[in-house]
């Protein structure tokens, strides 16, 4: 369970993220959605160990992880992927998923030189899981390809692929589904829904997509102007007057529409 | 015959101290391409670190021949640098302990780290001074030749000498073992890999579970490596002074520059072009041409074409024309 207890993010006097609060349930798919500079993202690197937040707290199982660099949070499960999709452009595919686990292990000079045989036998393993999660996300035939040269669709998936090399405990995506098609956004929306059953993964997901949140997620948080406005289950939040005066507007009662 | 003195000329006064000029330069020149690649700033204070390695070595070189042992025809300063090595990652880490973790933490701005280096460098300056002095000392013993000019003649019966000295192939063999030592690592270790991956994409390296104090750290202690045996090269081969260190600075930053900061094996091309360009420009050519052409064709001057008091210039330019034209160095080819 992460519980997020009052995050506030200042940038100078403008509050990005203004005391926001909630809880995001261990085997849950979490959705977060509300308007463009709303602080979702924000709020995420500051889960996420981008950024330190002005104040407030984040724990996670029952330990204070506020201000833990990223790299000490993958060591403890939690993981995230970037809206604009990042990736290690001079490697290839294959080996951009290959340098996800490889901070974890070997990390003395020594054990470079006398492990080489164990480490010879690592990147194979390494080199077959990588194939594993390329085949996952139906991308197989990129595995040689350099990664700076992939579409942007593709990154994303790439970045979704990159959780799945280590075994996460929660995930936080931000907006996995921004530029990439209905296709492979269903795609990307299966993957989650299989890691979530099969390997426990918990995931807090940032999307625009309204129907793809309303089969995804339970429950759902909104964000407004730096502060959670309303969460519950995406029926209720699409129901809720208030969200779809503040922010969703006409596009959620056109997604409803067109779902009933 | 001619064209063969011509051409022993050629590789006696040009071609073997360009090598080995070159090779100095590389290994400099890498040590500051991985500074940059990895913590993302010029690192001003590289001669000096070069300077600081060198003297301690030196140092403990006298030592070692005080207690008479030296390495037979080999330098005794072979012995010694390991010690330099040493001293100078201790220093490093000190340094960045001291100075450039403060700044990393604060994410300052790449302008803000070249000028802390610089401060570093003057700091680094004193110490190596008050170390060993301002002097030139001369370190190089064991074999001075693999084969001199009076050999090579009546070897070969031509009139031309050609000189091997035992420093100028000990500095290209160690640097091609150190450079291929470094790419092995780079390419074929997890630590190499991860180095890569922050060089790459820092923020992403992070979400993969690297440490990036650990990167940082093996950094420096390869940066310590490379400057130390580059600047014992470099004192074999022609003589230690610091303040020669720190003018090495600019044909450094050149070839490093020149190859694309950032891109090691750029840093190697880089070292080789700034190395030849410096050596043929300042050569006095009279004598090779003096082979091949009739005597009413002679050149009246030595055909120098730049005297040597400006061989720095000749690296400044090239730094200032590569920097004009094609800033991302003219080696293309990834970083790290
Ligand atoms: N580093 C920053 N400095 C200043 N303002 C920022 C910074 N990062 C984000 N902001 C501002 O914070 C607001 C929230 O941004 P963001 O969290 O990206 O929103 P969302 O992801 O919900 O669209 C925006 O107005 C944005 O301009
Ligand atoms: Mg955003």
């Amino acid at each position: 369970m992460i519980v997020v207890e009052d995050i506030r993010k200042h940038f100078g006097a403008f509050h990005a993220v203004d005391g926001a609060s909630f809880k995001i349930a261990t085997g849950s798919i979490t959705g977060l959605i509300g308007p463009n500079g709303a602080g979702k993202t924000t709020l995420f690197n500051v889960v996420a160990g981008h950024l330190k937040p002005t104040s407030g707290r984040v724990i996670m199982d029952g330990e204070d992880i506020t201000g833990l660099s990223p790299h000490e949070l993958f060591h403890k499960g939690l993981l995230r992927t970037f809206q604009l999709a990042h990736e290690f452009g001079s490697m290839s595919v294959r080996e951009n998923l290959m340098m996800v686990p490889s901070g974890q292990i070997g990390e003395s000079l020594w054990s470079t030189w006398t492990r080489r045989r164990e480490i010879a036998a690592n990147e194979h393993a390494l080199a077959e899981k990588a194939d594993k999660v390329l085949d996952f996300l139906t991308i197989s035939h990129l595995a040689q390809e350099k990664a700076s040269d992939i579409s942007g669709g593709q990154k994303k998936l790439l970045e979704l692929g990159r959780t799945m090399m280590v075994d996460a405990k929660v995930v936080f995506l931000d907006e996995v589904g921004a530029g990439v098609n209905r296709t492979l956004l269903n795609t990307i929306g299966d993957a989650i829904v299989r890691l979530n059953k099969t390997r426990g993964y918990t995931f807090c997901v940032i999307e625009h997509d309204m129907d793809f949140i309303a089969r995804l997620c339970d429950p759902v948080i909104v964000m407004a102007e730096g502060k959670v406005l309303a969460q519950g289950p995406a029926d209720h939040i699409m129901d809720n007057e208030a969200v779809i005066e503040a922010y969703l507007g006409t596009g959620l009662k056109n997604a409803k529409g067109a779902r009933q | 015959m001619e064209i063969l003195n011509a051409a022993v000329a050629l590789l006696n006064y040009v071609i073997i101290p360009a090598t080995s000029y070159a090779a100095q330069l590389s290994l400099g020149a890498l040590g500051v391409t991985l500074v940059y690649g990895i913590l993302r700033f010029s690192n001003f204070a590289h001669g000096d670190t070069m300077a600081f390695g060198t003297a301690i070595t030196i140092l403990f070189t006298w030592l070692l021949q005080s207690f008479g042992m030296t390495a037979g025809p080999l330098p005794t300063a072979l012995i010694a640098l390991p010690i330099g090595i040493a001293a100078t990652s201790a220093l490093l880490l000190l340094t960045d302990r001291a100075v450039y973790r403060f700044h990393r933490k604060t994410k300052a701005p790449p302008v803000r780290l070249v000028i802390v280096s610089m401060g570093v460098m003057f700091v680094m300056n004193g110490l190596t001074r008050f170390i060993i002095g301002v002097k030139e000392r001369n370190f190089a013993d064991g074999d001075r030749f693999i084969i001199n000019a009076a050999q090579f003649r009546h070897l070969t019966g031509l009139h031309e000498g050609l000189a091997i000295r035992s420093t100028t192939a000990i500095t290209v063999v160690v640097a091609i073992v150190v450079v291929g030592l470094l790419f092995w690592f780079l390419n074929n270790t997890w630590t190499g890999k991860a180095m890569r991956a922050f060089s790459d994409n820092e923020d992403l390296s992070l979400l993969s579970g690297v440490n990036p104090e650990y990167v940082v750290k093996v950094t420096w202690l390869i940066v310590a490596a490379l400057a130390t045996i580059a600047g014992v090269l470099y004192g074999l081969d022609k003589a230690f002074k610091p303040f020669t260190y720190f003018q090495m600075l600019l044909p450094i930053f050149a070839a490093s520059v020149v190859g694309g900061l950032g891109n090691p094996l750029g840093a190697i091309g880089g070292g080789i072009v700034i190395a030849f360009s410096e050596v043929s420009l300042t050569y006095a050519w009279r004598k090779v041409f003096s082979y091949l052409l009739p005597e009413q064709f002679l050149p009246h001057g030595i055909a120098q074409l730049v005297s040597i008091d400006y061989k720095y210039a000749i690296s400044f330019i090239i730094l200032v024309v590569v920097l004009l034209f094609k800033p991302t160095g003219l080696f293309s080819g990834r970083s790290l």
